[in-house]
């Protein structure tokens, strides 16, 4: 169709082909593609970017209220009938349930990230890897299963504690693949050059290399708890949710508790309006505490990697 | 404070007693924390099995997979619905989100101008990390309304009056639904697929380019013909893991999906995919076997994920070039 004026051009692949109207015609798809292309991006971002923003304005002015954060629910009529009401229990539990999980978490995941790294010869690592991969592709509410059977159900009750194991079932495998990746980075003549000081290995695991990789290390468990602390389903079977403040602090770990996530289910599927709005704020808080720490390990990155340069 | 610490160290007298008792100690405790995490995957495995095994003797492993009975009052159990609402939802979640996510992989990878490209790669990072409940909630509160009212609504009214014939499939509007399922799971899975497709044509060596460039195609045929075959293997594989997780995707979807244990599910009734079901249905289950029947269905859904994860890793590893993992 497109007139050849070269005609000793060979026909051979389409790009030989350089005439000017086949020319105009390339380009012309090159604009249509970077026009498709920006008008993916936008279809991307702004729905995700509306989320959020209905989120926060939706859900600002409960947080601004005081009694949001000192008082608990209690019953809906405390709500309906004014009386002041809060989430104040739940961001209690929720640290609490968080802090646990973490408590857990991050001594077994770097462990098993070292032993990735730092034993690479060890005859379980292919077996390891492979496990930890399936832990991590695994959906989070059978990790929920996983905690209520191997401790709600033996202990005869809903705890704090069960939810703190359910969310360090999900940041356990992120944090040992991270670690191994962080660890697998520190060149090995670091390590060499501890051995010929005469240190043993495990000083030069503790001392050189975790050291070298710290920034890293962090940066994995944030991403980690970032994840684990939006997850509601392992929560709802294992920390269940509470009404109140507990009325000791030991209640925190050995009876049911709230966390904010599965409280935000619970508000939104309720009936009452004034509950709609507490969930909104709870997203609001549930959305500050994962940005945070998002922003935060983005922050510990660049800086490494201006540190490298 | 670094160097005084190693000095100190260096500075300690060695024996040998320290060092091969230290040695052992710290490996054995390293192995014994890898262990521990081996011991977690397998345990997930058999505690599933093990709390489902009862409706798997009573309704064999075939019967309780293609049940397509779900009554907690006649006690009769089938994991059918479930497993159809969902491949339908994810399937139809991860067809929505995978071109647009590839759009913006190849718009932040190779057109954007570097500071351009940042800071969409962090929006992108950071919406992945939006918490499920909290698309939940704006999904039952914006999402449904609206397109109740300007999409469900319209589009039945239009169908009833000019094709009957397909009010099967689309079924009576409920507001919650499996397109509305479907929506906000490709919602949630975009950023996902779109950060593993970034990363995979990232790694397409600069040269690929250049010998393309060189041949004198334009920037959109470098893609077609350069980059996109090359890093063909770590997109697939991106999205099988988007796939996956999708399929374990709970509580968004468990909002919205309406909750239906009946096939046939239409269009815009209600559904139910296998983790909605038990999230919705354990806390209030009473029978002993509804408790197991819901395990049995997380063992199920503990197969599917292993299967969709082995295949990526699989993918990963196939078309992995110039031994660079992804």
């Amino acid at each position: 169709m497109a007139v050849t004026t070269t005609p000793t051009a060979p026909r051979r692949t389409r790009l030989a082909e350089v005439t000017p109207a086949n020319l105009r015609r390339r380009y012309l798809r090159d604009r249509v593609m970077i026009g498709l292309l920006v008008l993916a991006t936008l279809v991307v971002l702004i729905p995700l970017l509306v989320i959020v923003w209905y989120v926060i304005s939706n859900g600002i002015q409960a947080v601004l209220e005081p009694t949001f954060w000192t008082s608990d629910l209690g019953s809906p009529a405390r709500a309906l009938s004014g009386r002041e009401t809060g989430l104040g229990h739940t961001v209690l539990g929720t640290l609490v349930v968080d802090g646990l999980a973490l408590l857990i978490a991050v001594p077994i995941g770097i462990g098993a990230g070292i032993m990735l790294s730092e034993y690479p010869d060890h005859p379980l690592n292919p077996a390891l890897r492979i496990l930890n991969d399936t832990l991590n592709g695994m959906p989070a509410i059978l990790k929920g299963l996983l905690a209520f059977a191997l401790i709600v159900k033996p202990m005869g009750t809903f705890s704090g504690l069960s939810g703190g194991v359910a969310l360090a079932f999900v940041m356990l495998p992120i944090v040992a693949r991270a670690t191994e990746g962080v660890l697998r980075i520190i060149p090995w003549s670091i390590r060499e050059a501890g051995l010929a000081l005469g240190l043993p290995r495990w000083r030069v695991v503790l001392n050189t290399v975790l050291p070298a990789a710290r920034v890293g290390v962090v940066t994995g468990v944030l991403i980690a708890f970032a994840r684990a602390a939006g997850e509601a389903a392992p929560l709802l079977f294992t920390a269940f949710g509470n009404n109140f403040f507990s009325s000791a602090p030991l209640r925190y770990l050995t009876g049911p508790v709230d966390t904010l996530p599965a409280r935000l289910y619970s508000l939104a599927i309720s009936p009452y309006r004034e509950w709609h709005a507490m969930g909104w704020g709870a997203g609001v808080v549930l959305l500050g505490f994962v940005i945070v720490t998002f922003v935060v390990s983005r922050f510990a990155t660049r800086q490494r990697h201006q540190a490298d340069m | 404070m670094q160097r005084s610490a190693t000095s100190a160290i260096i500075r300690a007298p060695t024996k040998a007693i320290y060092r091969r008792l230290g040695d052992n100690a710290f490996q054995t405790v390293v192995v014994g924390l890898g262990i521990t995490i081996m011991l977690l995957a397998i345990t997930l495995a058999w505690v599933l099995l093990r709390d489902g095994w009862e409706p798997l003797r009573i309704f064999g492993f075939l019967g309780f997979l293609t049940g397509t009975t779900w009554d907690p009052v006649q006690n009769d159990y089938g994991t059918w619905p479930f497993i159809v609402g969902t491949l339908i939802t994810s399937v139809a979640g991860l067809a929505l989100s995978f071109f647009p996510a590839l759009g913006v992989a190849i718009f932040t990878a190779e057109y954007a101008p570097r500071w351009l490209a940042s800071i969409i790669d962090t929006i992108v990072d950071l919406l992945a990390a939006i918490p499920s409940v909290v698309v939940g909630i704006w999904g039952i509160f914006v999402l449904v309304p609206f397109l109740q009212n300007n999409v469900y609504l319209p589009v039945y009214f239009w169908t009833f009056e000019h094709a009957p014939q397909l009010l099967p499939v689309l079924g009576a509007p409920a507001g919650y639904n499996l397109v509305t399922a479907t929506i906000v799971l490709a919602l949630m899975i975009v950023p996902y697929t779109a950060a593993l497709a970034r990363d995979s044509i990232r790694l397409v060596p600069r040269s690929q380019r250049e010998a393309a460039r060189a041949l004198g195609a334009t920037r959109w045929e470098v893609m077609r013909m350069a980059v996109i075959p090359y890093a063909r293997g770590g997109i697939v594989a991106g999205a099988i893991l988007s796939f996956g997780r999708a399929i374990g995707e709970t509580m968004a979807v468990a909002m919205l999906v309406g909750n239906s244990n009946t096939l046939p599910f239409t269009l815009f009734g209600p559904a139910a995919t296998m983790p909605s079901v038990i999230v919705n249905e354990f806390r209030e289950a009473v029978e002993n076997l509804h408790l197991a029947s819901l395990m049995t269905v997380g063992f199920y859904l503990f197969l599917i994920s292993l299967v969709v994860n082995l295949i990526a890793a699989w993918m990963q590893r196939r078309y992995t070039v110039g031994g660079r993992a992804l």
